[in-house]
């Protein structure tokens, strides 16, 4: 049997200790036997660091390296300039006539052209709407849920879920053939349409087609936090309501939602930082001019190859979206008094 | 239920009637909430699981329909899943995301379990916000700066290795956090029993932690294997010309047109990813909650 060096040292101690003790007029058992202790103690501190950083260093390593470096990365690169052929230009050029160095050329640009500021607008807009629509469609399936018997309100979450395990993709290419114009919707509203005399209309490459997509992109995102905050509340609430005369409206508005307040936060703002980032769905969707801040950063990065105003564009993007996180936090911390 | 406020009943006295008390409340509250479902309720309700479902449905009728439009159902057929299984392209995509996802949601359940462990016994902040920073922020963002980062930085050809290390990186964070609520909903003594009866950290790990977080570990591999083939948007900055996956395949296919071709691809796709999340909830079963 093979004992840790520790240990052979510590046994030795002991030994020549016990011979100091034989000899000593007084013993002092405590002095060393204090040190050992500490000398263990110091030891498990240094193997639960070693430990520490042995479990947390390569997931950390890895995420700081693909993560936070390219992060900085982006914001370094919105202060470059654009490369000749795509990319950065060099900080350091030989020739003195191509561009070089730091700027704020981007960031000048960004806000001395109206357009651009307007796609913002627009999106943010646009995600409002979305989440209002989904926060609409979602709270009566999440209600639904919750008042449903114990047993089945698992499956039923599994249900509003499943869909949403495929790829978005699929769900887009869905809606091509639901909106497109040989559609069964398309040719019934054409037709009721045509009997009052309306010119026909394009559901497909329309603000609308992209719409019903993002809506139906993040239901689940809306839904499940609304869930799992009106499971919550305690049924004796409205038990109570009602005792006290409430009608189920009442009930509804002065119990149910000011309880869920902070569900109706956390799912919004599922829904509307994704939302603002999306670019496949207004391009496969949308007409021309209902391009989103994400399509805008796409075209920088693949379209123009102007990498430093796409940078710039990433940038505003994920202060928007940071700003937008604050303020659900803060709603959400407000609506939660309540609870 | 019954049986065992019987029992009690005859067994403890002085709780006896609280007990069943209780009870009686929590079955009358119970019944009381369902019965709160009223017609409009319900009407709402399934009007939205509808929305979820029609569009699927359709893809799905449509792939074994029997014409070149997706408008209206002409009969039966397999044509479009044998066309998909002569399309060369599809299949070298098809090959190229299942090589991806297997390589990256290995390397990220690895990862990922550490990542969670790391979170739940040393609570380091760094690594939380690291680790959330990829699951929070959109899609898009964490594309073009790994794109910028590959190019600028690593001087990269982007190709599956940067797709691989792109995909695991916003997979470690849905591992770790699978595993940190596992971790987190288990009972402290067992460890520190561990501890007591003389393991050693390691042996602590190896014949109590790991056997106990197995399950979890499982299911976030399934997750990031679902991830991973479902991608589209990262996938579509870091993959530059040469390499195709599934999605990117699909994504060119409905840009150009819509053909039944695409309805067949997406149903096999679909049937793929229900079947190992419907796997991996097997394993835990709060899985799909922890999805968003």
């Amino acid at each position: 049997m093979s004992r840790p060096p520790s240990c052979i040292l510590s046994s030795i101690l002991w030994v020549k200790q016990l011979a100091i003790r034989l000899g000593c007029k007084r013993p002092q058992p405590s002095r060393w036997l204090s040190r050992l202790r500490e000398r263990r103690q110091s030891n498990r501190y240094a193997n639960f660091k070693l430990t520490k950083w042995l479990v947390s260093g390569p997931p950390l390593l890895f995420l700081l390296l693909l993560v936070a470096a390219p992060g900085a990365i982006t914001v370094l690169a919105s202060f470059r300039y654009p490369g000749e052929f795509g990319g950065l230009a060099p900080l350091v050029a030989a020739d003195p006539q191509t561009l070089q160095g730091v700027t704020l050329e981007t960031y000048r640009f960004f806000f001395g052209d109206f357009i651009y500021a307007e796609v913002f607008v627009k999106s943010l807009f646009m995600a409002l709407v979305t989440t209002l629509i989904c926060l609409l469609m979602a709270y009566p399936l999440a209600l639904l849920i919750a008042h449903s018997p114990k047993k089945s309100r698992n499956p039923m979450v599994l249900l509003v879920v499943l869909p949403f395990t495929s790829n978005f993709l699929i769900g887009i290419y869905a809606w091509m053939i639901i909106l497109g114009p040989q559609s069964a919707l398309s040719q019934m509203l054409n037709g009721m349409l045509h009997l009052f005399g309306i010119a026909p209309v394009q559901l497909l490459f329309s603000p609308f087609a992209v719409l019903v997509a993002l809506v139906y992109a993040h239901l689940p995102f809306m839904a499940l936090p609304l869930y799992t905050n009106l499971e919550k509340h305690d049924p004796a609430l409205l038990d109570a309501a009602q005792d006290l005369g409430a009608n189920a409206w009442q009930r509804f508005w002065r119990v149910t939602f000011p309880l869920s307040q902070p569900g109706i936060f956390a799912g919004s703002a599922l829904v509307f930082i994704p939302v603002l980032g999306m670019f496949a769905i207004p391009e496969l969707l949308g007409g021309t001019g209902d391009m989103l801040v994400g399509n805008l950063i796409k075209e920088q990065f693949l379209g123009t190859r102007d990498w430093p105003f796409g940078s710039t564009l990433s940038i505003l993007l994920t202060v928007a979206v940071l700003l937008i996180v604050w303020l659900a936090a803060r709603l959400a911390g407000r609506g939660g008094r309540y609870a | 239920m019954l049986k065992q406020i019987a029992i009690r009943l005859g067994c403890q006295k002085t709780i006896t009637k609280s007990l069943v008390m209780r009870s009686a409340e929590h079955r009358l509250a119970g019944h009381r909430l369902t019965e709160r479902r009223g017609p409009w309720l319900w009407a709402a309700g399934l009007a939205a699981y509808a929305f979820l479902y029609l569009p699927l449905t359709i893809v799905v009728a449509y792939s074994f329909n029997d014409s070149r439009l997706n408008a209206e159902w002409v009969g039966f057929t397999w044509h479009w899943y044998r066309v998909l299984f002569d399309d060369e392209d599809m299949l070298i995509a098809a090959g190229n995301s299942l090589l991806i996802a297997a390589v990256a949601s290995l390397a990220a359940t690895v990862l990922g379990t550490m990542a969670g462990i790391a979170m739940h016994r040393y609570k380091l902040k760094v690594l939380t916000f690291m680790v959330l920073i990829p699951v929070a922020m959109p899609e898009i963002l964490l594309g073009v700066s790994l794109l910028l980062f590959f190019i600028q930085v690593l001087n990269l050809t982007l190709g599956l290795l940067s797709i691989v290390l792109a995909h695991i990186t916003f997979s470690i964070g849905f591992v770790a956090m699978i595993v940190q609520a596992r971790l987190a909903a288990m009972d402290e003594s067992l460890f520190e029993a561990a501890r007591d009866l003389g393991a050693s950290p390691w042996q602590t790990f190896r014949h109590v932690t790991f056997p106990l977080i197995l399950p979890a570990v499982i299911a976030g591999g399934l997750m990031a294997f679902t991830l991973s083939i479902d991608d589209f948007v990262i996938t579509f900055f870091t993959a530059g010309v040469g390499v195709q996956t599934l999605p990117l395949r699909i994504y060119s296919m409905i840009k150009i047109a819509v053909t039944p071709e695409v309805n067949a691809v997406s149903t096999l796709l679909m049937l793929l990813t229900l079947t190992t999340i419907i796997l991996a909830s097997r394993f835990a079963p709060d899985v799909l909650k922890g999805k968003t």
